[in-house]
């Protein structure tokens, strides 16, 4: 520590191709923030303990195929079942059946096993008592500029109701807060009506429910009560597949791409290049300061402490610029999922990003350090003296 | 304050000419390419030019070092940028490729897609009626009913567990009259009445089980795979069986999600819709295959353009600035050499445009690395997706066209001209004075 200031005056030497490298590194790690939220964000889907508490029961025969609602009543009754609910995609799409709104038709105790969303008690007693009352998310509500008290129209992509008319209205009477801004659950930007009204209203439901979600009363049992549920319609012509909200979430983001081999290839080719364009400038600093490093030699200044001060300059250089660039991708997640308008919701840089990217940081910094390192250890001081 | 101001009026028109670039099509590149050629080589100062940088790029390979940070960085930037742009591109053209204008498909009302839509049987057989709908060499309308439903199979290379969904189609004769493209490749079709099931190609690569002779589960039935199909479209991603079969499995009764139609040709499509619509007994949407397969792709197409170029311009500041710093430095060691030929009577442009001519090559040449290594590795390399509209996977192929190669070159040469011109501007600027005692 006590050569900091000799290795920042080194760092400093050339101004303009020191701060050209720091531009190429923050890109390069600001690339790298905005990736690892992305890759985060798909494997944090679902990781919550709540996640790990909560069953989900669909049709085995796919996931469109709906239960019948008798069999609420038999998982009730299955040892080590807390509570249960079920649900129905309701499909709906407001102005355009391509503005899809994440809607479900939910019984009222839905939100008793959903404890990451916060509803005001008021706001909770309005929903229980209006039949055509509808929760929105914050996010969603602020997309489409509803409040509470407003009676918004919105299509049905999947039902009509009994006018046969896919155009059902409804009165916005709470908003849903997610507890954990952080999590990217998707919480405040769906939408919930009630299943009774939904099931009343539309001629083609007929008492069936898209699916059951049940606590469990120790996570420990949540194989065993997935079981016996399924038990409970083995062999019947509704036969049901029930998983943890966790396992689902992750089949489904499995699905939907291999984010991960994407992210993989894109850092990969991010980093190759980084660590070729700073390897070049280190290699530059020091055959530009051979007879600075002799002198210090000269003056008493051992190998070692040549190698250390050399690898300290390129492991100093690496982390100001990673740690900018991480610090810019921090601002510009957030900024990115606000501006998507509830498109994508990613995490903001998390404190594993931040670990992941110091150590890549600093090993980065070693090994472009490495070449030019050895090289100013084994300076003969005579041969750079002289300018050999 | 001069200075200041030389430095704004650069940085306009640097802006200027990228933007200019950026809209320019490939005719306007190649004329420009001729007219630059044309100028270094009949001109007295192209050709001092040329000279000058001759010079430059025989000395390259004493630089190889840092001239390698521009080409590969450079490579990286465009293999990346190819590579993204490529995912979108072969998604939107699997499911261009499955839409046509002379077929039409029929949904009920405000369905956004086909898994959503369900269409009683008097809407299904009074859709047939309509005018505008080719006919069968038995005089038959070419109207084919079909129903769409999500099945869980068990993924390829997955635990027992791992199901994945995919979309399963009860057909009937008709939907071969619909679409001519699809062809069985293996083994037979299935028959009317049995629990038989064909494949298609890209489906086979996703799940487990679904070759030829295979018996598989959907629910509590059993069913026998004995065809696969190819169509080289959407389709591919899908398993078809007999429409009433699935109907039966799936307890959907008599109902249908969509008729297809093949319309007599592009033009009787106005009419076809303006009957359906006419008609009071149907609640109906239409719209031909290619709007409705368009539609599906548009999302995502544009999310994956979004984010290449987000990606790709990020990059590209990373290495524009690499280049700016190997160029600055190879300006700095040449100094002497250049204030020399200034010395000798050079102007100041052929300095600069040799220079720049300098960098944009090793551009080029990193571009074309980045292109073909992309193409190389990302051409047909199959990727898959939850697609939007439809309720299984949909596999895809990535396609690097020769247009999006030309983007990639596009953004190689103005990372090349950025990264060259400041460095440029200072090799002619520098007071030759000085530069003949810089060591």
């Amino acid at each position: 520590m006590k050569y900091f200031h000799l290795i920042w005056a080194a760092l400093f030497r050339r101004k303009t191709r020191t701060i050209l490298t720091l531009v190429s590194i923050i890109a390069a790690f600001l690339l790298f923030g905005m990736l690892d939220a992305v890759r985060t964000s798909f494997n944090q889907a679902g990781q919550s303990a709540n996640g790990a508490q909560r069953l989900q029961t669909g049709s085995k025969l796919s996931f469109i195929q709906t239960l019948p609602q008798s069999l609420e009543a038999q998982i009730q009754q299955v040892p080590g079942v807390k509570m249960v609910t079920y649900a129905n995609w309701f499909g709906g799409a407001y102005q355009d059946p391509h503005n899809q709104v994440f809607s479900f038709a939910v019984e009222p105790n839905y939100i008793d096993l959903y404890p990451e969303i916060d509803v005001s008690a008021a706001e909770r007693k309005a929903f229980d008592d209006t039949r055509t009352g509808i929760l929105v998310g914050e996010k969603l509500a602020k997309r489409f500029n509803w409040k509470v008290g407003d009676k918004i129209p919105l299509q049905s992509t999947i039902f009509p109701n009994r006018q046969g008319s896919k155009n059902w209205t409804f009165d916005v009477v709470g908003i849903l807060h997610s507890k954990d801004k952080k999590a990217g659950g998707f919480f405040d930007q769906m939408l919930l009506l009630h299943w009774k009204y939904f099931d009343e209203t539309t001629p083609f439901n007929r008492g069936q429910v898209g699916w059951y979600v049940t606590r469990v009363t120790d996570v420990n049992q949540a194989d065993r009560v997935a079981k016996a549920i399924d038990a409970l319609s083995a062999n019947s012509d509704h036969e049901t597949r029930t998983q943890t909200e966790q396992a689902a979430t992750a089949n489904w983001m499995k699905q939907l791409a291999d984010i991960g081999l994407i992210v993989g290839s894109i850092m990969g080719a991010v980093f190759f290049t980084l660590l070729l364009l700073s390897g070049n400038t280190m290699m530059q600093a020091v055959r530009e300061r051979t007879s600075e490093l002799a002198v210090l030699k000269t003056i008493g200044f051992s190998n070692r402490s040549v190698l250390g001060i050399v690898l300290a300059e390129s492991v100093l250089l690496l982390v100001l610029g990673g740690v900018i660039g991480l610090g810019f991708a921090a601002l510009i997640v957030p900024a990115v999922s606000a501006g998507s308008g509830g498109m994508l919701n990613l995490p903001s840089v998390g404190a594993n990003s931040w670990i992941l990217g110091l150590v890549l940081m600093i090993a980065i910094g070693l090994l472009v350090g490495a070449l030019p390192a050895l090289r100013a250890m084994r300076l003969n001081i005579v041969d750079a003296l002289a300018g050999r | 304050m001069m200075k200041f101001l030389i430095n704004l009026l650069l940085l306009l028109l640097i802006v200027a000419v990228l933007v200019a670039w950026i809209v320019l099509p490939w005719q306007g590149a190649v004329l420009l390419a001729v007219l630059f050629a044309a100028w270094l080589f009949i001109t007295r100062r192209g050709r001092q030019t040329l000279s000058v940088a001759s010079v430059g790029i025989s000395t390259l390979g004493q630089r190889l070092g840092s001239s390698a940070v521009i080409v590969i960085g450079i490579a990286g930037v465009v293999g990346v940028l190819v590579a993204l742009l490529a995912m979108g591109e072969g998604y939107a053209e699997t499911l261009r490729k499955t839409g046509s204008a002379d077929t039409a498909i029929v949904m009920r009302g405000s369905s956004a897609s086909e898994v959503m839509s369900v269409l009683d049987h008097d809407s299904v057989t009074l859709i047939p009626q309509a005018p505008g709908i080719a006919r069968d060499a038995k005089g038959q309308p070419i109207a084919s009913p079909e129903l769409v439903v999500a099945a869980n199979l068990p993924l390829k290379g997955g635990t027992a567990d791992d199901e994945g969904s995919v979309q399963l189609r009860g057909v009937s004769d008709q939907a071969w009259a619909v679409r001519p493209n699809v062809k069985i490749i293996e083994g037979r079709n299935f028959q009317p009445g049995m629990r038989e099931l064909i494949v298609g190609k890209g489906a086979t690569k996703q799940f487990a089980g679904l070759e030829p002779g295979h018996v598989i589960r959907l629910g509590n039935q059993q069913w026998t795979v004995v065809g696969v199909f190819s169509s080289g479209d959407a389709m591919d991603s899908e398993v078809w069986g007999d429409a009433s079969v699935v109907a039966d499995t799936y307890r959907r009764g008599s109902s249908r999600a969509s008729v297809t139609v093949k319309l007599t040709d592009p033009k009787a499509y106005d009419a076809f819709k303006a009957s359906l619509d006419g008609n009071p007994q149907l609640k109906v949407d239409v719209s031909t295959t290619i709007d409705y397969f368009n539609k599906q792709s548009e999302g995502m197409t544009k999310v994956i353009r979004i984010m290449g170029i987000t990606v790709g311009l990020i990059m590209a500041i990373g290495a524009m600035f690499g280049a700016l710093n190997t160029m600055f430095a190879a300006v700095a060691a040449r100094a002497r050499e250049i204030a020399t030929l200034r010395a000798i009577g050079f102007r100041g442009l052929p300095v600069v445009v040799a220079v720049m001519l300098e960098t944009m090559l090793l551009a080029l040449v990193g571009g074309v690395i980045g292109g073909v290594l992309a193409w190389l590795i990302f051409n047909g390399y199959s990727a898959s997706t939850l697609a939007a509209g439809t309720v299984g996977k949909l596999s895809f192929e990535l396609r690097v066209s020769p247009a999006l190669l030309w983007t990639g070159l596009k953004w190689a040469l103005a990372i090349g001209f950025i990264g060259g011109i400041y460095p440029a501007m200072r090799a002619a600027r520098l007071p030759v004075t000085t530069a003949l005692r810089e060591l």
